[in-house]
């Protein structure tokens, strides 16, 4: 479900009451992030216990520091994402140095490809899931369900210029995931997570 | 029906496979410089050659095609115009080759079915290493994870799996009753019933203008249902969830022991008992819901099970009280009025498996106490089995129940715990 439409108000009340020390918080939060958490962290690390620590990780770093957040940064969501992200990197980062330490097969060129790789993907899932409901339904339509841009057009209701429209400002945004630690493409979606949030 | 969306995310996988390398062809021609020749046929012919169909499109209208070329979501005439295109603009080539990586990245969403047991390890991870200010009380704590693991099936639901039809079952007058409604309705019917404890929290009761005959939970149900001149839709998940915990937010403000009455219109239940009693009722009908879409549903967590089954436990003599009165219930050998406090006849309620225990139950008397002394007879079910018999879903006759002794006891025992169960 898309969160965008839910104002930054619920955002800075969820910070006052996980500073306030409220349990149910916790239990809404999770509610709220966990597959997201979940689904980012399995991206990067393809293991499910794995993502189960990073879970674990990230609500209880959000717990433990809920004034890290800082609202004028934007949501909530995107800071949760960009914290998942993070510790999902390090840990596959960690876990693969230390199987190349170990003599495993691979170079650390090829770990950083890796790296890097499972960043991309999994920024580019959270670039999907958080961009505005019409361009991921025209997406949805064309990419999984196969469907031309007229049939596409059809399904949703509007003018096969929208639809063009939105697969293209769908795909720019999504575009957008290769572009952390690089100049940003088109300057009104900047890099990584700020990008679609 | 989730089963089937892992087998359709399997051929997406495939056929995705297959489309990017299509794509990637059209990708190499489309940054080289192919300019796509005249049909042989028209030249061959020696008439006027007709304006090729790709430069009767626009750069404007070439540039909004880009999004569907790269998805293959566009005409063969299209694409060859806008290939033909790329190898004269440099500022489309460009987007052309971001857009075509770009659909790379498109991925389906990984499973979304977390473990229900995650939340109870990552929560409590969480509140060991920061212990709360204010707690969710305990006997919340059934209630915060069922709502939660039923919200997690909602989840992936699309209009057909709210439309689905459900069939309400429970046991009325010593017979099955059930009634027609969809997955939507039994969100309704658990908000509308949730609400119940709502009001007693004095937060909002989701019947607002509403009037119900009474505060029964199938009158309640009922006036809701009624009051919607639409088939209910998947809307009724957000005010449900925002209700359940804006529930368990409260309770934990209460400082009290939760004992809150809650009306149920002919009866009350402390308000420990009464969210014990929801967590009950969202599983059952979770699993009611499971059912008509074809999903597999878990039994609660062991611990969670245990309480429901105490809270069933204790109802018991309660219900045969009643049912005695109504002479629906054997009178028994003697006199069966036993002073307060007293042991009186027992039966011993063994439950087995998860969640399972003991369980003397005081035959002639809601006042007396179990006793082991007095045990008249003795049966034996699973958990899971004994909560289906207490929501109505297995008739008392037929429950798989090991049994010794009084069997006008026990008979009157199962037929109590199926009175248990209501719309």
């Amino acid at each position: 479900m898309a969160k965008r439409d839910v104002p930054l108000r619920w955002d800075r009340k969820m910070q006052q009451r996980l500073a306030r020390g409220e349990a149910a918080a916790l239990g809404e939060l999770y509610d709220r992030f966990a597959s997201l958490v979940h689904g980012l962290a399995h991206r990067v690390l393809d293991d499910e216990r794995a993502a189960d620590h990073i879970t674990r990780d990230v609500f209880a770093h959000v717990w433990e520091h809920p004034d890290a957040y800082d609202p004028r940064q934007g949501p909530l969501r995107t800071w949760v994402a960009t914290l998942t992200h993070r510790f999902a990197v390090q840990r596959l980062r960690a876990t693969e140095t230390a199987a190349l330490v170990r003599g495993g097969p691979g170079t650390a060129e090829e770990l950083e490809t890796k790296v890097r790789h499972a960043s991309v993907a999994a920024r580019a899932d959270y670039i999907v899931q958080s961009m505005p409901a019409p361009l991921r339904a025209a997406l949805e339509l064309a990419y999984f369900q196969r469907r031309d841009y007229r049939q596409t057009a059809a399904d949703l209701g509007v003018t096969e210029d929208e639809a063009r429209r939105r697969l293209r400002l769908g795909l720019q945004l999504l575009s957008t995931a290769r572009d952390a630690g690089t100049a940003p493409h088109p300057p009104a979606a900047p890099p990584g997570y700020g990008g679609a949030a | 029906m989730k089963a089937h969306d892992e087998d359709d995310g399997n051929d997406e996988q495939d056929t995705r496979e297959t489309r990017d390398t299509r794509d990637a062809q059209g990708h190499d021609t489309g940054s080289g410089a192919r300019i796509p020749l005249p049909r042989a046929s028209v030249e061959d012919g020696g008439r006027a050659l007709p304006d090729p169909a790709p430069a009767a499109l626009e750069h404007q209208v070439l540039t909004s095609l880009l999004g569907a070329w790269a998805l293959a979501a566009c005409s063969a005439q299209e694409a060859d115009a806008v290939e033909a295109h790329l190898g004269e603009c440099e500022a489309c080539a460009d987007e052309a080759l971001r857009l075509r990586e770009a659909v790379t990245l498109l991925q389906r969403p990984e499973s979304l079915d977390l473990d229900p047991a995650l939340r109870t390890r990552v929560l409590e991870g969480c509140l060991e290493r920061r212990p709360p200010r204010i707690p969710v009380p305990g006997w919340a704590a059934p209630y915060d994870a069922e709502t939660a693991r039923l919200d997690a099936l909602l989840q992936d639901f699309g209009d057909a799996e709210w439309h689905a039809p459900v069939r309400l079952r429970w046991f009325e007058d010593d017979g099955a009753a059930s009634r027609r409604t969809t997955v939507a309705g039994v969100i309704a019917h658990l908000m509308t019933v949730d609400g119940a404890v709502a009001a007693a929290l004095g937060l909002d009761d989701p019947l607002g203008e509403i009037t119900a005959p009474s505060q029964a939970p199938a009158a309640r149900t009922e006036a809701y249902w009624r009051a919607s001149h639409y088939p209910l839709t998947r809307a009724v998940r957000a005010p449900w969830r925002e209700q359940s915990h804006g529930i368990v937010r409260t309770v934990a403000f209460t400082g009290d022991s939760g004992g809150m009455p809650v009306s149920y219109g002919d009866f009350a239940l402390p308000l420990r008992d009464a969210m014990l009693d929801r967590a009950f009722e969202c599983w059952v009908h979770a699993e009611d819901i499971a059912e008509a879409v074809d999903y597999p549903y878990e039994p609660p967590s062991a611990r969670h099970l245990n309480g429901m089954i105490d809270l069933a436990a204790r109802m018991l003599p309660g219900v045969l009280a009643a049912r005695r009165r109504a002479g629906l219930a054997a009178p028994g050998g003697r006199p069966h009025l036993v002073a307060a406090g007293e042991p009186g006849r027992s039966l011993r309620l063994e439950i087995e498996g998860s969640g399972g225990g003991e369980w003397l139950i005081p035959l002639d008397s809601p006042g007396a106490v179990g006793s082991a002394d007095h045990e008249v007879a003795h049966v034996a079910l699973d958990g899971v089995e004994f909560c289906r018999l207490a929501a109505g879903h297995v008739p008392p006759a037929e429950a798989a129940a090991g049994q010794v002794g009084d069997r006008e006891a026990i008979r009157d025992v199962l037929f109590a715990a199926a009175c248990l169960s209501r719309m």
